[in-house]
């Protein structure tokens, strides 16, 4: 057998490569086999696409009420879910509060998870005195009660959408921050990260290719673990009047107006509260499922 | 010391030891129909390679595999009484009491939080039911008897506070606390240095030596085998391919794998000298071929090997090998 | 052996290495002490081994001349010219010297496949992907993996043996001289150990590599090297040809290191340890000689100042260089009668 020679330049012929399945295709396989995932799983797409679908889905008018029809009970005909305290169609209303209801709850996971991760990546891998700065710096914001944390960023913004999901996504940032670094700390120290840097690779290069697939695994799991709190923060927000603003359905807004008709209605009050809490469940068994799924190595 | 096991019933009886696993891989048989003697005060050296079964043996004699996926069947009689029937009160005795064990990490055989004097008092006052007093002062005569300098201090210090070889011989000192009938040593060696080896195994040889135990030593060194054993078993697969005295195979091994691992055991071997490698893989315990488990890498491989699985053949004078072949290795 | 010309410089020198470590523990700072002033010189395609035992320094010595940590003092040169420290250099350098770590499992990465991670060095300086590819896939057979077996596979798939030959060809991607071989077959069957060992000889003969092996076993340190350094504590002991260090060891810490070594036969058995106690911690280390606590030549001087390597013997060529940091061997002290190593 002649070793490598560098005058034989002619291409070997092309080699069928084995492939083995990667990483997170196995993951995909064992959360596929766990039932209760998949079953949240379900859900989940379930409301998600029929929140996305609700202008073509919803039966009536989101905005449009009647003084005369209003808290008429589930089952009424022509009203499946009945109507809120202003007549207006609660699985309307309910459909189209999804879409913003869900949006608060995960475009500042998404948001936190982005610059969280990244910071928390760069305090792990760099160490020293940029280490201390971020961790300290995170420390502080962690300091507070996410949830009084986020009332006073909304309110000091005021209200609406926007104002919310910044104030939440700066609530998640901490969490995410300290995840990530521990996982690239731990990660750093490995030998094959330190062989990846006995080949002259570049800081940013061996973080690209050697730390982040090895990071993201146990930051995921985290970050979708925090799916569920930011979605209850989002309606709590929205319910003490520092998120979405009426007329526009939300269902943590919704909750509020319809505080009273726990009297008179209870089952039609409770609704958008249900919703909440079957969402935030979802997202949080789906979050051990895939934290399972992915510790077989 | 070799002779006695014909005249004496041997202390312990391994006949047909099999355990299979559940993995999610399918079914794996860690050991399969294993059978050995060991007389009163005999040195057994178990030798063979990862996936061998070698550590498997010594958890089945102390019943510490896990129940949950694992199944164990055959026979481990020790002075006449079944030791996979024990129950929960039997089990209790047996551990530590008839049979104790010492391991490859030290750190593990200790609980961190307790001195270690704490430790061995505690075992020895469960096991005879002196008073703690009593048992202190057994812990101070086996520190002693390790040759632990400054026992009485040692007593009181934490495991971690105490070097490799320490903790080691510390180990030691629990293990012959109850004066057990069988002591299993689990590579014990194998993590320390050269110097502190050399130690370890010279101590062990005359304890052994001074209170008659009987010991398993299961070691992957054949170096060590051979300062250690009076007899020695050769693992593969979870067979035992090869028994006899450590001098018999060691210095003239019959088996074809016994003969490879010794050839490919490198010992004063110079710059340029040629080492014999066995070739292939070793065995895929979860898929075992149908015949002979080293028939895949054997030289001296028949059709015969491929289809029947060898069972051992006594060759006389305690010797045995589980080969069709092999006879003309003998010299 | 010493029948292969070599110029007259030697691939890898290096030359008064220093690091101390500093550990903070109850508020206060200790210094450890990991390698103290040392040297050695290795020819172009002969092989240097390094033994010792715990806290010896061979595995940080190991990484110091990596680069993978940055020494105190001291310097690394290859083929006679001193490395630098700028970015462009220390990334020329690591081209030039690679290594393979002891853990094969942990030298890989979980998540990419076996070509991935071997065409990510050459790929780093410049090769394009399709080119890193055809290498990759060379050097996988050529360690004995058939690539269209293997090349797709994760680690986790393979076995020891058969990810430590993935590390060779990695280490061998970016067509090193030097290659440092860290306790590389020290976690491996034997059995397996051999076909390494015996793989590891070939590519040597082949591509001219030089070698420098870390290892704990004294009897595959023999079989693969040429020179042999000893190191106790940080420092060199002794240093020379291997048959040299073998069979006449000058340094009492050789001779006891190599009188440990088991015997392989059952009726020539070692009598008595030849050392007691535990390798101390290079954490305030002994004055003078680092050794002399636990020596039995011990005199005065031993423990007031620290012995050099001596002077070359013979007429200065490379391998007839055997050295000793001792001043009882340099006062002439034979150790005739006493019973040398194995």
């Amino acid at each position: 057998m002649t070793g490598i020679d560098a005058a034989s330049l002619t291409p070997p012929p092309p080699v069928v490569v084995a492939a083995s399945p990667g990483y997170w295709t196995g993951v995909g396989r064992r959360l596929s086999r766990d039932p209760v995932s998949m079953l949240c799983l379900a859900v989940l797409v379930a409301i998600v696409v029929a929140a996305i679908l609700a202008p073509w889905l919803a039966p009536a008018d989101p905005s449009i009420g009647s003084v005369v029809r209003r808290l008429k009970p589930i089952g009424t005909p022509g009203y499946p879910l009945g109507t809120d305290e202003l007549g207006r169609d609660m699985l309307t209303r309910l459909l189209w509060g999804g879409r913003l209801s869900l949006l608060m709850g995960i475009a500042p996971v998404a948001m936190a998870l982005l610059v969280g991760g990244t910071l928390g990546t760069i305090a792990g891998y760099v160490g020293g005195k940029t280490n201390a700065v971020i961790m300290r710096a995170t420390d502080v914001v962690f300091a507070f009660p996410s949830i009084l944390l986020a009332v006073a960023i909304a309110g000091a913004l005021g209200p609406g959408v926007a104002n919310t999901l910044l104030a939440l996504t700066i609530v998640l940032i901490p969490p995410i921050v300290r995840v990530s670094e521990s996982a690239t700390t731990q990660v750093r120290d490995l030998d094959f990260v330190e062989a990846a840097r006995a080949t002259g690779a570049g800081a940013i290069t061996v973080v690209r290719v050697h730390v982040l697939g090895n990071v993201m695994g146990p930051v995921l799991v985290y970050a979708s673990s925090l799916l569920s709190v930011s979605i209850i923060l989002a309606a709590g927000l929205s319910f003490i009047g520092l998120g979405a603003r009426p007329p526009t359905p939300e269902w943590g807004l919704m909750l509020a107006t319809l505080r009273n008709a726990i009297w008179s209605q209870p089952l039609l009050a409770a609704l958008p509260g249900g919703l909440i809490f079957v969402v935030s469940l979802a997202f949080n068994l789906l979050s051990d499922g895939l934290r399972s799924a992915m510790e077989v190595e | 010391m070799t002779t006695t096991a014909d005249t004496a019933a041997p202390l312990l009886r391994v006949r047909n030891l099999t355990v299979r696993f559940r993995t999610p891989r399918g079914p794996v048989t860690a050991l399969d129909g294993v059978r050995f003697d060991l007389a009163r005060g005999e040195v057994l050296g178990l030798i063979g390679e990862s996936g061998s079964g070698k550590s498997v043996t010594l958890r089945s004699l102390l019943r510490i595999l896990p129940s949950s996926r694992t199944t164990v069947s055959g026979s481990i009689r020790i002075d006449g009484r079944e030791v996979l029937e024990f129950g929960a009160r039997d089990l209790a005795r047996h551990r530590g009491g008839d049979v104790a064990m010492i391991f490859q990490e030290p750190m593990l055989a200790f609980d961190p939080v307790f001195t270690i004097g704490h430790q061995i008092t505690e075992t020895v006052v469960r096991h005879k039911g002196v008073s703690w007093a009593e048992g202190r002062a057994r812990a101070l005569e086996v520190l002693d008897l390790v040759r632990i300098p400054s026992a009485k201090l040692r007593l009181d210090e934490y495991p971690h506070r105490l070097s490799g070889g320490m903790r080691q011989r510390a180990m030691i000192a629990l293990a012959l606390s109850c004066s057990p009938k069988i002591l299993l040593a689990d590579e014990p060696t194998t993590a320390l240095d050269a110097t502190v080896q050399i130690q370890v195994v010279l101590l062990l040889r005359e304890l052994q030596r001074e209170l008659g135990m009987a010991t398993i030593f299961v070691t992957h060194d054949v170096g060590v085998a051979a300062e250690i054993s009076d007899r020695v078993a050769v693992m593969y697969a979870g067979r035992i391919v090869e028994t006899g005295t450590a001098a018999e195979v060691l210095k003239a091994p019959a088996h074809p794998y016994a003969r490879g691992l010794l050839a490919s055991t490198i010992h004063g071997a110079k710059r340029g000298d040629a080492i014999a490698a066995i070739p292939g893989m070793p065995p895929d315990l979860a898929a075992l071929p149908p015949g002979c488990a080293f028939a895949p890498r054997c030289r001296q491989v028949r059709d015969a090997c491929l289809a029947t699985k060898p069972l051992p053949r006594a060759l006389g004078g305690g010797r045995a090998i589980a080969c069709i072949g092999g006879e003309g290795a003998i010299a | 052996m010493s029948e292969i010309a070599h110029p007259a410089e030697p691939a890898l020198e290096v030359v008064g290495l220093h690091k101390t470590f500093h550990l903070r523990s109850g508020g206060r700072t200790r210094a450890v002490q990991a390698v103290t002033d040392v040297s050695f010189r290795v020819g172009a395609g002969r092989t240097l081994g390094i033994v010792g035992e715990s806290g010896c320094g061979k595995s940080t010595t190991a990484r110091l001349v990596m680069g993978l940590i940055e020494a105190d003092l001291g310097d690394v040169r290859l083929a006679g010219r001193e490395v630098g420290r700028s970015a462009a250099e220390m990334k020329a350098f690591r081209r030039r010297v690679q290594m393979v770590f002891q853990d094969s499992a942990a030298s890989l990465n979980p998540r990419l496949t076996i070509e991935a991670s071997i065409m990510f060095g050459p790929v780093v300086h410049g090769l394009s992907r399709a080119e890193a590819k055809t290498r990759a896939h060379r050097l996988l057979d050529r360690v004995g993996l058939d690539p269209a077996r293997f090349a797709g596979r994760h680690p986790h798939e393979l076995s020891g043996g058969q990810r430590q030959r993935v590390n060779i060809a990695r280490a061998l991607a970016m067509e090193p001289e030097i290659v440092i071989l860290d306790e590389s077959v020290s976690a491996l069957d034997k059995s397996i150990e051999a076909q390494v060992l015996g793989l590891l000889s070939d590519l040597q003969a082949e591509m001219g590599l030089t070698y420098l092996f870390i290892s704990h076993d004294l009897n595959v340190v023999r079989w693969i090297s040429d020179e042999v350094m000893v190191m106790y504590l940080g420092r060199v002991a002794e240093i020379g040809p291997a048959e040299a260090i073998f069979e006449a060891p000058a340094h009492p810490y050789t001779r006891a290191l190599l009188a440990s070594m088991p015997s392989l036969d059952p009726e020539a058995r070692t009598l008595a340890a030849p050392i007691t106690g535990d390798p101390p911690s290079p954490i305030d280390p002994p004055s003078g000689c680092r050794f002399h606590p636990r020596c039995a030549h011990a005199a005065a001087i031993c423990a007031a100042t620290a012995p050099e390597l001596n002077a070359p013997s013979g007429d200065g060529r490379l391998e007839d260089l055997h050295r000793v940091a001792c001043h009882m061997a340099a006062a002439g002290a034979s150790w005739a009668g006493e019973g040398a190593g194995p």
